[in-house]
């Protein structure tokens, strides 16, 4: 793997060097089979060649449905699961070739924000415990006790809390503990997976937001996982969209919203839902067919090609199509799709029966609408 | 359609469990709504708002003990609520037919999905044998499950969570109910399969003209899906209207905290977030005032009075003392 390949930025932020480098990742977990003699008879390809930039001070997002690999993908970078092949580079070390000793104190710039925050803190620690444990562990002196009071204060926590146990907080309070032990270290890199789908739609603008604000306010850099595409946008510099192990398109926030260009991201945008009647009355949407195929036994090509509504006869089913830019589209905008192009002119058309029109007649409110009868 | 007699018409519905030396809760307090044949009705609010709680009271699946059910639940002039068991027992999955979030824990994990399927048919159209098994099937592939005869043999864990839904959504309407109730059907569901069973759902009560009652914590669904929204805080409605006004300018100050809070897709990126302060276990109870006026910013001295009335306000009903203004429609 040669490093020609240094993605740029979101363009409004400096020219930011890169913090972390990832290249053709892959994680493989083995499928075993036989009673005495175990063998190995095929591979789960969770993660399958996978490039991502991430510059720092940087909100990198990765969008994917469930099975896609996205969440493997963010541990594998933290060699909480170990990479079968590729490389990680972090602030210009290899985070594969270190063993043991090293990488745990490595682990002290890269930390992590689990989902189910009742699941990721121990029900019998108090939260001082559970806040100085990283302190202790990284052998840091001092007082803990005012490190901890100092650590709830950041995540808007009262100090009371340091001798209260994680089941007397509510779900958004138990993500703060979460997250302020993520940062007791002072991480340089955060990644978080799913921070706010275990969370009531109110309070996930509390953990948003304080995820923003630390940034700012302590230079974090943040790979933030999830497969709500509307706060991926929301809190992201730069998107990735991935799809059964690999990347099928990267590009600046604002761009793939603007112009999504490979047929995956189109519909998954579409698919969203937005709170405005007006929106959902007037927009289009693009239906998949079917279900996220094993990754046991991904398609051959593009692994997009069994669902895809603009799949072509050639190339598609046997070729597997790797990010690129595309004429007429930013550098940084990056698409997995050999048909790009001609789908963006309009030369290439959607199955039938993909598309769902809004409804022509959009059927008036009866009790609402001027009634002219009357 | 639109201005017969309701289907369903909920009147003062309140359920109360208790618990041996523990103090009652009011789950559900004094819910008031109408579905009218061929309507589909949101009831939006986040957990412990009591919007299941009110589906499972009108289809009484509740269990006996330890829970008090008031009120009345009108559905084509009967009161559910007092029906006799068996009687409740053939309108239920007959008429009424209801859809779960989970479909992993709905459908029996030891049962092919066939016999789950015929199972309805035989109980309430006297289908038999092979007339039941084809009727099924026919069932599946209207759904959208490719190659029935197959998945009739299988087992849920042998589909997929978008075709096990199907699958549910295919016994709920195995006897064209008139009134469909979905509480959160696609919350355990990815995006682009929540958007195949949406459009499924719109298809399958335009073909039928069924009513959907449609019980869910996520606005966006209701904006494209529902023509009359409640809104639902701590047991009791707080703001009810057609969707179109809802949305255009929601009054209650939960309502409009809840559009403020959510990072909307088509937002202009930096466009911040306003969360609702605290979280929906501070509520007060309703006798003392509104539940929702420890976290609201829109309060005022007498809502903590005693409960708001829930009153005709700008072509809805609000239960709100001091509403949000034009000005100030997406949160403060």
């Amino acid at each position: 793997m040669s490093d020609q390949t240094a993605a740029p930025a979101a363009e409004e932020r400096a020219p930011a060097e890169g913090l972390l480098s990832v290249r053709g990742l892959e994680v493989h977990f083995p499928i075993r089979s036989g009673i005495l003699v175990e063998r190995q008879v095929g591979s789960v390809k969770a993660v399958d060649g996978v490039d991502l930039d991430i510059p720092r001070g940087a909100t990198v997002g990765l969008v994917g449905e469930s099975g896609c690999g996205k969440s493997t993908l963010g541990r594998a970078i933290l060699r909480l699961v170990e990479p079968t092949a590729g490389t990680v580079t972090f602030d210009g070390t290899d985070l594969r070739a270190l063993g043991g000793e090293e990488l745990r104190r490595m682990r002290r710039q890269l930390q992590m924000v689990f989902q189910d925050p009742m699941a990721s803190l121990d029900p019998r620690q108090n939260v001082q415990s559970v806040l100085s444990e990283p302190l202790r562990a990284h052998g840091i002196g001092g007082d803990h006790r005012a490190r901890v009071r100092e650590l709830l204060d950041v995540v808007g926590l009262p100090a009371s809390a340091a001798n209260r146990y994680p089941h007397e907080f509510s779900g958004g309070q138990r993500q703060r503990i979460g997250i302020a032990r993520a940062i007791a270290l002072e991480p340089q890199l955060i990644v978080a997976d799913e921070p706010v789908s275990a969370l009531d739609v109110s309070i996930q603008a509390q953990v948003v937001n304080l995820l923003e604000e630390l940034q700012d306010r302590l230079g974090l850099t943040y790979l933030v996982i999830a497969h709500d595409l509307a706060v991926v946008r929301h809190i992201a510099d730069v998107v990735a969209v991935m799809y059964l192990g690999g990347l099928v398109e990267q590009a600046p926030s604002d761009d793939l919203y603007a112009t999504p260009l490979h047929p995956y991201t189109k519909a998954l945008m579409s698919a969203v839902p937005i709170p405005d009647p007006e929106v959902e009355d007037t927009r289009q949407r693009i239906l998949l067919q079917g279900d996220l195929p094993s990754p046991a036994d991904p398609p051959a090509g593009c692994r997009f090609h069994t669902r895809c509504p603009f799949r072509q006869q050639t190339r598609c089913a046997d070729e597997r199509p790797v990010l690129r830019t595309v004429a007429g589209h930013p550098d940084a905008h990056r698409v997995a799709c050999h048909w790009v192009e001609d789908i963006e002119a309009g030369r290439i058309r959607p199955a039938a029966g993909a598309v769902v029109e809004p409804d022509p007649d959009p059927e008036p409110d009866a009790e609402h609408a001027p009634n002219p009868a009357a | 359609m639109t201005n017969s007699e309701p289907l369903l018409d909920v009147r003062d519905l309140s359920v109360t469990f208790t618990r041996k030396g523990g103090p009652t809760v009011r789950a559900v307090d004094g819910v008031s709504f109408t579905v009218r044949p061929g309507e589909t009705v949101g009831l939006v609010g986040e957990s412990g708002s009591g919007k299941s709680v009110t589906s499972l009271a009108v289809m009484g699946l509740l269990p006996r003990r330890g829970v008090q059910v008031g009120g009345q639940v009108l559905f084509d002039g009967d009161d559910l609520l007092t029906l006799p068991r068996d009687r409740m027992r053939d309108i239920r999955g007959r008429d009424i037919a209801m859809v779960f979030q989970d479909p992993m824990s709905s459908l029996n994990p030891v049962v092919p999905i066939g016999v789950q399927v015929t199972e309805v048919l035989e109980r309430h159209q006297e289908l038999k044998g092979e007339a039941a098994r084809s009727a099924a099937a026919e069932l599946l592939s209207r759904v959208g499950i490719p190659d029935p005869n197959r998945r009739l043999k299988e087992y849920p864990h042998q589909l997929s969570g978008g075709m096990r839904q199907r699958a549910l959504i295919a016994m709920a309407l195995a006897c064209r109910p008139r009134l469909l109730i979905a509480d959160e059907p696609t919350t355990a569901l990815d995006v682009t399969i929540q958007a195949q069973i949406i459009e499924l759902l719109k298809e399958l009560v335009q073909d039928t003209g069924a009513s959907l009652v449609m019980i869910t914590h996520d606005l966006g669904i209701v904006a494209g899906l529902c023509d009359n929204v409640h809104v639902m805080y701590s047991g009791r409605v707080v703001e009810s209207a057609g969707r179109r006004e809802l949305f255009a300018q929601p009054r209650h100050p939960y309502t409009g905290g809840l559009l403020g809070s959510v990072p909307r897709l088509d937002a202009p990126r930096g466009a911040p977030l306003h969360p609702i302060p605290g979280s929906p276990t501070d509520v007060l109870r309703w006798d003392h005032g509104c539940a929702f006026a420890p976290r609201c910013q829109n309060r005022v001295d007498a809502c903590l009075d005693g409960p708001p009335p829930l009153e005709a306000y700008a072509g809805r009903s609000l239960r709100c003392l001091n509403p949000l203004t034009e000005s100030e429609e997406v949160s403060v």
